[in-house]
Formats: C-alpha cells, sequence, structure tokens
C-alpha cells in the first residue's frame, strides 16, 4: 500500500468517524434528511465567502458554509411557522434553492477555479493526499486530515461536555425544557455542528458521502444496540469499516471513492439490516416463527378455557371445530394441538381435545398477563 | 328470535406477537344502540377495525347478517375518530360528505348531482348544510365530527360503527348527535360506537360491550353495566361514588388507567 | 436576446421549440402528480426516488448499451420503485424511522450510481459523457425523439390519474375510510406510487438526479396558497411546473454557462415565494397589511377610550384633555395626535380653542358601544 492510498484511508476514516457522531442524534432525533438538505446548502456558504476572500484555501470558507447551514435550518423553521406548507414540505423547498443558486453561481463565475460542479457531489478524495499542510516548511501531512481531525476533536468535545443535555433533549424533549436546558440550543448546536462537519468533509468527499457517513452507520447501530454510547462508539466503527473497505472497493473497480465508500455503507447497513441478533429480519422471523406456536397454544388453551363449562363445550373443544371457529387450516391445526400435547397443556381424547390442569394454568395466566 | 347484525367469534389480534384482542365472541343483534367500553389500550379501536377487516386477525372470523364481511361492504358505514385525516386537506364539506357515496358509485364514475343532492340531504340531517362549500380546515371538533358522520349516513347503511364520535365535541353537538343515533335506531338500524364516557351509557345505549383485550360482558345495559363487570374492565382502577340512583347502577367516577 | 426574437425561435428554432416542448412536460406532470406527494407527506420521498434512479439509469445503459430516453427512462423508473420499497421495508420491519430510511436509501443508491457512472466512464466506448448531464440536467441536449417519448408517457400518467381521480382523493384523504367502502386501497397506492416515480423519470434528463425533487414538491406547494379545491390545486401545480420549465430551460439554453436544472429550480422558488407571500387569504403580506391595520384599529379606540376615562371624572363627559394627558395616562403608547385626527375625521371628537380634545356625543356613544361589544364576545 502506496503512503497516499494510506493517507486517503486515514482521511476517510476521521471523516467517516466525524460524521458518525452527530449522525446518531440526527437520526434519533428524526432529523436525518437535514443532513440531506445542509449539505448541499452549505455549497452556497463556500461560494458566497469565496467570492468575499477570493482564496480556495481560506478558512472563511468554513465559516461562510457553516452559516449557510445554520441559514438553512433557520428557514425551515420560519417556513414551518407561517404554517403554509407542511414540515417535510419545508425542507424539500429551502435547500433546492440555496444549492441551484450556488451551483449557478460556481457555473458562472467560479468555474475557471478549483470549484467544480462535480466536486460538490463526489469530493475530491483521490487528490486530497497532494494538498499538504506546510508549516515553516515542514510537511506535516494531507491538509484534509488536520482539517477532519480537528473537526472530529470539536464533536467529540461537543459530545462529551453536553452529553447528558442531549441524551436528555433527545428522548425527552418536555423534561429537558422543563429542567431549563433550552432544546432550541441543543438543536442548533446541534445543527452547527452537522455544517461544520458537511463542510470540512466536503473538500475531501464530497456532500453524498458526508450524508452517507451520517446515516448509514448510526441506523446500523440502532439496530445493534439500546446503549447511547455504543450506538455512538458502533457507529464509528462501522464509519471506519465502510471507509476502508470502500476505498478497496474502488480500487478494485477504478471507480469514484467516495462513492464506493457510501456504497459501502449501504451494504454494511443492509448486514446488519438482515442478521442483527436482535433487531435483524432473520431473527425476527425466527423468533416470530417460534412465537407463533406458543401463541397458538395458548390461544388454544385460552379457548378450551373460555369454553369449558359452557354448553357448547362439547362442540368448542372438536379438533374439526378448531378450523371453523378459529379460521386454522387444517394442518396448522394438528401441528398446533401435538405442540399443545407436547408441553402438556391438553390431552386428546377421541376427537375432542380437554385442558390439563396445567393447560388451565397456563391460559389463566396468559390471561392475567395483560 | 331476533336476527344478529354481527357475529364474532374467536377474535384474536396480535401485533408484533402482543396479543390485542383475545379470543373474543360477540353477538350484536339488530337494532340496538350498543356502546364498547374499556380503558386505553382495551383493544376497541382495533375490534371496529377488525370488523371492518382493516387489520390482519391471528384467528377468528365476522359474520355481517350470517355472511362474510367483505361481502357485505354495503352494509356497514364507518365513522372514524376525528384525528385519523389531515383536515388541511384541499376539499370542501360537501366533497367528503359524497366520498360516502363512491362505494355506490364503483370505479371510474365520477359524482354527479344525484350524489350532491344525498350529501346535502346528510348534511341536512346533521345541521351542517350551510357549511357544504366551506374548506375541512375552518371546522371546528364538533363540526368535523358531524361531517364524518353526514359521510356514514350518505351510504344509506344497515350498520354504523362509531370510534369515538363524542370526543371533544361540545354539549350541543353531543345531544345532536345523540338524538341521530337514537333516529337511526328507531329505524331499525343497528350503531355500534366506541365510547370513552362511562357516565353517559346508561343515558345514550341500550346495550354495552366491557372489553379489555379480552371480552368481559356483553349485553343489555341494565343486565351488564354493574359495577362488578366494570371493576374487572378497569382492573380496579375505578373509583366508586357509592350512590345508588334508581336503577340499581352506581355512579361511577371514572379514573383512566 | 430581444423578446421578439426568442419568441419567434421558439416556434422555428429546432433546439428551443424542443426545449421548451420537454421542460414544459416536465412541468405538468411533475406538478400534477406532485400535488400527491405533497398532500400525503411524501414530499422527500420523491428525493429519494431521483437519486435512487441513478445507479438504475446507469445499469440500463450497460445493460443495453443504449442511451435511448425510452430505455434509460425505464431502468431509472425500476430503479426508483426498488428505493422506495427498500424505505418501506426498513420502516416496516425496524425501529428505524421514514427519514433516516429515506437519507440511507437516497445517499447509498446515489453513491452506488456515482461509482458505475465512473466504472462507465473507463469503457473503451467512452460515451459516458451522455450520462453525465442526469446529474444536474441538460436542456439543450434534448432531442424530439426524448420530448415525444415524454409527452406519450407524461399523457399516459395525466390521463391515469383524471381515470382515477375519486379513488386517488380518497386514497389520500381517507384510505381506510376507503377500503371499508371495498376499494383495493393497497393496489391504489401502487399505483399511485408508480405515477409518481414515473413523474420524476420523466424530468431526470432535463433537471437532472440531485434536483428532480424539488419540481415534485415546489409547484404543488405553491398552488396549495391559492386555492382550497384539490382539482384548482392540480391544475395550477401543472401550470406553475410548465412556467418554470419553459423559461428555466429557455434561459439555460440562450445564456452561457447557466446549467438548467438549478435554473428551473429557481424560476419555481420565485414562484413559490410569491405565492406564499402574494396569494389572496393565507398570503404573508395580505396577513401583515391585515394586522397592521389592525393594530391601527385598536390604537384609536385606545386614544377614545382613554379620553373617556378622563371624562369620567368630570361631571361633564365633554369635558375637553390635552394630548400630554393622554399620553401620560398611556393610551394608544405613541401616535396619540395621530390616532386624534383619524377620530376627528370620524366625528367622534372635537379640539377646542384650547388645544384640547374633547368627546363628541357620537363618541360618547361610540365608546358605550364598543364596551357592550367586548361584554358580547366574552
Amino acid at each position: 500500500m502506496g503512503i497516499e492510498q494510506f493517507e486517503i484511508q486515514m482521511i476517510a476514516s476521521v471523516v467517516a468517524a466525524a460524521c458518525a457522531i452527530p449522525g446518531v442524534f440526527l437520526v434519533l432525533r428524526r432529523m436525518a434528511m437535514m443532513s440531506d438538505a445542509i449539505s448541499h446548502a452549505i455549497l452556497l456558504g463556500i461560494v458566497l465567502a469565496f467570492f468575499v476572500v477570493e482564496d480556495i484555501s481560506s478558512p472563511i470558507l468554513i465559516i461562510g458554509a457553516a452559516l449557510s447551514g445554520v441559514l438553512t435550518v433557520s428557514l425551515v423553521e420560519l417556513l414551518n411557522r407561517t404554517r403554509l406548507v407542511k414540515e417535510d414540505a419545508s425542507i424539500g423547498l429551502v435547500f433546492p434553492v440555496l444549492f441551484s443558486i450556488g451551483v449557478i453561481l460556481i457555473a458562472r463565475y467560479a468555474w475557471s477555479v478549483h470549484l467544480d460542479v462535480h466536486a460538490v457531489l463526489l469530493g475530491e478524495l483521490a487528490f486530497a493526499p497532494f494538498d499538504r499542510l506546510l508549516l515553516f516548511g515542514h510537511d506535516l501531512g494531507p491538509k484534509s486530515l488536520y482539517v477532519m481531525g480537528t473537526v472530529l476533536a470539536l464533536n467529540i468535545l461537543f459530545i462529551s461536555v453536553f452529553y447528558k443535555e442531549l441524551k436528555l433533549a433527545t428522548f425527552d424533549a418536555g423534561l429537558a425544557a422543563a429542567l431549563g436546558f433550552s432544546p432550541g440550543l441543543i438543536h442548533y448546536g446541534l445543527m452547527s455542528l452537522v455544517s461544520v462537519t458537511a463542510v470540512g468533509a466536503f473538500d475531501a468527499v464530497g456532500s453524498i458521502l458526508v450524508v452517507a457517513l451520517m446515516i448509514a452507520p448510526p441506523a446500523a447501530a440502532y439496530l445493534l444496540t439500546d446503549n447511547l454510547t455504543k450506538m455512538i462508539v458502533i457507529s464509528v466503527i462501522l464509519g471506519v469499516l465502510s471507509s476502508i473497505s470502500g476505498f478497496w472497493l474502488a480500487i478494485l473497480l477504478d471507480a469514484n471513492i467516495a462513492g464506493a465508500m457510501a456504497t459501502m455503507a449501504g451494504v454494511l447497513f443492509v448486514l446488519v439490516f438482515l442478521f442483527s441478533p436482535q433487531r435483524g429480519i432473520i431473527a425476527i422471523a425466527r423468533r416470530r416463527s417460534r412465537q407463533r406456536w406458543e401463541f397458538a397454544g395458548k390461544m388454544l388453551a385460552i379457548h378450551l378455557l373460555n369454553h369449558e363449562g359452557t354448553e357448547d363445550e362439547e362442540h368448542e373443544s372438536q379438533i374439526e371445530h378448531l378450523e371453523e371457529n378459529l379460521r386454522w387450516k387444517e394442518k396448522f391445526a394438528e401441528r398446533v394441538v401435538e405442540f399443545a400435547e407436547d408441553k402438556g397443556l391438553i390431552l386428546v381424547n377421541g376427537s375432542r381435545l380437554v385442558l390439563t390442569n396445567q393447560g388451565r394454568e397456563h391460559a389463566k395466566q396468559s390471561i392475567s398477563d395483560d | 328470535m331476533s336476527i344478529n347484525a354481527i357475529e364474532v367469534e374467536d377474535l384474536t389480534v396480535a401485533y408484533k406477537e402482543k396479543p390485542v384482542l383475545w379470543d373474543i365472541d360477540l353477538t350484536v343483534p339488530e337494532g340496538v344502540l350498543m356502546a364498547i367500553v374499556g380503558p386505553n389500550g382495551a383493544g376497541k379501536t382495533t375490534l371496529i377495525k377488525a370488523i371492518l377487516n382493516l387489520v390482519n386477525t391471528a384467528a377468528g372470523q365476522v359474520k355481517i347478517y350470517g355472511k362474510s364481511s367483505s361481502d357485505q361492504r354495503r352494509l356497514v358505514g364507518y365513522v372514524p375518530q376525528r384525528g385519523s385525516v389531515d383536515w388541511d386537506f384541499p376539499t370542501s364539506v360537501k366533497d367528503v360528505v359524497m366520498m360516502g357515496r363512491y362505494g355506490a358509485l364503483g370505479w371510474i364514475k365520477r359524482p354527479g348531482k344525484k350524489e350532491q343532492d344525498l350529501a346535502i340531504q346528510a348534511l341536512d340531517k346533521v345541521g351542517m348544510s350551510q357549511f357544504a362549500d366551506r374548506q375541512i380546515s375552518q371546522l371546528s371538533g364538533g363540526q368535523q365530527q358531524r361531517v364524518f358522520l353526514a359521510r356514514a349516513l350518505v351510504q344509506d347503511a344497515q350498520i354504523y360503527l362509531m370510534d369515538e364520535p363524542f370526543q371533544g365535541v361540545d354539549a350541543t353537538t353531543e345531544r345532536a348527535i345523540v338524538s341521530l343515533l337514537q333516529e337511526l335506531r328507531a329505524s331499525g338500524k343497528t350503531v355500534v360506537v366506541v365510547h370513552h364516557d362511562l357516565q353517559t351509557v346508561p343515558e345514550y345505549f341500550d346495550w354495552t360491550t366491557l372489553l379489555n383485550v379480552r371480552l368481559i360482558a356483553s349485553g343489555p345495559v341494565k343486565e351488564v353495566f354493574t359495577e362488578d363487570n366494570l371493576r374487572l374492565t378497569y382492573g380496579g382502577r375505578v373509583s366508586f361514588l357509592k350512590q345508588n340512583n334508581g336503577n340499581g347502577i352506581s355512579d361511577l367516577d371514572q379514573k383512566t388507567g | 436576446m430581444e423578446v421578439s426574437a426568442l419568441i419567434n425561435d421558439l416556434f422555428f428554432d429546432y433546439t428551443l421549440r424542443t426545449v421548451a416542448l420537454g421542460s414544459a412536460v416536465l412541468g405538468i406532470v411533475s406538478g400534477a402528480l406532485g400535488s400527491y406527494a405533497v398532500l400525503r407527506k411524501q414530499s422527500l420521498l420523491g428525493d429519494a426516488m431521483s437519486h435512487a434512479a441513478l445507479p438504475g439509469i446507469a445499469i440500463a445503459f450497460l445493460l443495453t448499451g443504449s442511451k435511448q430516453s425510452l430505455i434509460l427512462i425505464l431502468g431509472a423508473a425500476i430503479a426508483g420503485w426498488i428505493g422506495t420499497l427498500f424505505v418501506m421495508s426498513i420502516v416496516r420491519s425496524t425501529r428505524i424511522k421514514f427519514d433516516s430510511a429515506l437519507g440511507l436509501v437516497l445517499s447509498v443508491f446515489f453513491g452506488f450510481g456515482l461509482v458505475l457512472l465512473t466504472i462507465i466512464q473507463k469503457r473503451p466506448d467512452a460515451t459516458q459523457a451522455g450520462l453525465d448531464k442526469f446529474l444536474f440536467g441538460q436542456a439543450a441536449a434534448l432531442l424530439e425523439r426524448d420530448v415525444i417519448t415524454m409527452g406519450v408517457l407524461g399523457a399516459i400518467a395525466i390521463l391515469t390519474m383524471m381515470v382515477f381521480w375519486k379513488e386517488f382523493k380518497l386514497l389520500s384523504f381517507d384510505a381506510d375510510f376507503g377500503a371499508t367502502l371495498g376499494f383495493p386501497m393497497r393496489l391504489l397506492d401502487i399505483l399511485l406510487t408508480t405515477l409518481i416515480v414515473l413523474a420524476i423519470v420523466l424530468g431526470l434528463q432535463t433537471v437532472g438526479v440531485v434536483l428532480m425533487s424539488a419540481m415534485v414538491v415546489a409547484p404543488a406547494a405553491a398552488a396549495r396558497q391559492w386555492t382550497d379545491r384539490l382539482g384548482t390545486m392540480v391544475l395550477l401545480s401543472s401550470i406553475f411546473g410548465a412556467i418554470a420549465g419553459i423559461v428555466g430551460a429557455l434561459l439555460s439554453s440562450s445564456i452561457d454557462r447557466l446549467p438548467t436544472g438549478p435554473t428551473i429550480v429557481l424560476c419555481i422558488s420565485v414562484i413559490v415565494i410569491l405565492s406564499l407571500f402574494f396569494a389572496p387569504a393565507r398570503g404573508l403580506f395580505w396577513n401583515w397589511l391585515r394586522e397592521r391595520k389592525n393594530r391601527g384599529r385598536l390604537h384609536v379606540e385606545a386614544v377614545l377610550e382613554g379620553l373617556y376615562s378622563l371624562a369620567l371624572s368630570h361631571e361633564n363627559l365633554e369635558h375637553p384633555h390635552s394630548v400630554a394627558v393622554l399620553r401620560l395616562i398611556g393610551s394608544g403608547k405613541g401616535g396619540v395626535e395621530k390616532s386624534l385626527r383619524k377620530l376627528e375625521e370620524q366625528g367622534l371628537v372635537k379640539s377646542t380653542n384650547t388645544d384640547e380634545w374633547a368627546l363628541t356625543n357620537a363618541g360618547i356613544n361610540q365608546v358605550r358601544k364598543l364596551a357592550k361589544n367586548r361584554e358580547g364576545n366574552n
């Protein structure tokens, strides 16, 4: 692995880690699409800042972009408050305008410079190693690494300091407000963090990967754990995995690196979606299947209990009758009877079913369990 | 022997393996005005929806006048909870009521003069005809409820299933709705209502079903609406004012759990 | 470019005519069907669908080697549909919410599409340049053949919408109720979603993947401000979409380095802003005016009542008081003189020769009437 390849993976991993942290809260607070909106809208901030300072590598650009991120959020909020459009439409109205203005400005006035419309979406991760940070004539490494490293540190700092408040505001906004934590401040703080992260990552990986890294790893982590801290850690790990595996995929296919990383983030999500021990599809299907029999057994016991001692008991406890009343197919009914008999809940008496004492207790308990 | 409008047998509905309704056996004779009561989460709305075939059932079946419910849709009118639609939708009161005739119109055919007239008639019955062209977002809660009622009336059904029609309406509207329901019953229709206010059950309804995931009791109010049954239904979370009125039914102060 | 020359070109210049027609079709179809997306709170689903379409376009090209509109549109539509199914199945089977599922599908599918695009670029038959235009749209590259395809498909979509008009209205307003009437609501849902996917993929060539979602949301959002009837809303939405499409595409074709997608989006956004502010009844501008008038009126009333309360301490209700005193008791903070003049015009007060102001008979009656009204309202 060449040094450049190593550096690219380093940068991408740092980006992934930095994105995962605010991403967790976006997913939990149902603001995932704001990442999409912000990452598109910051283009405008970058372009305007560029017009002011005319220096492509000025840090003012980051400030300009971060401001436009906050602008986006504010505009969406403003639009919501007019109550003239619904919440989801507000987001869909605001960011396309800002983004379009940005794209037009670039196409018209900045096309000769480094800012390219494609880079906006894709980033230029392949070129990142070549943009070095030079301090006193010493090559300290790729600039992107330091920029994103700073952002990552910032994110970690913010989350650590405000961990309690973020946790509370995310899970119980009402209580948070009652305790005096301004949920509005936390909201804007989080959005600023998202903006800064998106800006920092922009140059290297473009807006699409930012969105993918902010949502896919945390979403997958959400299916793996119930603990907030663990969710953050797992998101970071999954993000880094996406970056590294995505890089090698891009090498293999000779394709766009950022796109490959986004793809791998998706692939990892799908794997978790399928195989997560508790919440994966396969686990759920297996559990459902097992529960189906238990459930059906319970229903049978309760059904028998309900009709015990009534005048239609004889009728209701016939095996054929199960199909009629409970609408169970013949095969299914037979298997339930077998299952229930195995568990000692019922006795088969010719064509009738009788509850055992154990079965009766089981039925009564199931009822009072509710 | 009277005809049964609705027959529910061994109905069980589960959501993600948690039971919402367990093994419900229920018979609703024709021509009654019935209240379904029970605490929050008792499955009342689910029962209505199951009768209407709107939810998947784990077991059991529903018969409307002896036939499966999907064959008898013409005979059943549904009044859902007010909060189940977005009242900002761009449409007028009359338009919403006309939706009740879509079933009779069948596919593709658009509502015409006949449907408009029927809609106005129904709006008249609920006292909303002057609002016919009003945008629905401009209605109060009671008015919204009446629009939903009119929409069901215009179907000219035999059975009416209503989900909390008295929730959040003013006293005048409540009285108007009650008298409308009693009119329906007088004309031989069957009306089943999910009701949240225990106080008014004996006054408004002649039959009642007490539900808490399982069926606790069902039958004429005088027989079934007893302290014991209510205690079973609400699990001891009901506090009683032990004042017997003349009917021998205690006044209750209901605290929902 | 002179307007008359532009209009002339519109009819006789092949490119301009094609571009204008194509954009008009796009605007009409996305405006009309977008109304349903917006009303069903699926605005952002359009965003996911359009981003998800990118890999579909690339795969369609890889499989057939053809860049014909119809093939690419088909690929885009299938991918858009798959994306939607992904979103729905994630929401249905896990605790992940709708917005996260949307963002996930959007970014991952799009990233995958980019990967495919760059792979295509490396092929010996480097004709990828054509597929590139799907990112931001390139109206100038529209062929007459493309417009015909769009027109036919668009017409089918609109026709279907009109045929099932009442069914779709039912689906969007109260799907449960529709089910109780016997309509197969799930099938109708699939049909409507298919139409929306179609509306989106029709516009991808012109507006591009990134911004197409705006064309599904903005025209409908603007139209909603002007009417309370579904039919009118759909119609207006189509018109707005068409206008933005045509104007945007024309501007983009005639001015250098102006990509089509963003230009069209700017046009429709202008329409949205104008609608939000100036639509009758709901418009923010009219609200602001109304509030100003109200404030003015309350102001004047406060001064009138201030005079009355001062006069009460005298035997004669027409006892005059100076402006300074009125200001002191704080009635109608600031602008007391202006209010007094207004009241004078209405004959409710009169000025004395000592520069003081007093109530007239009419004024006294007015105060009493106001008080009674207030009681009545409580």
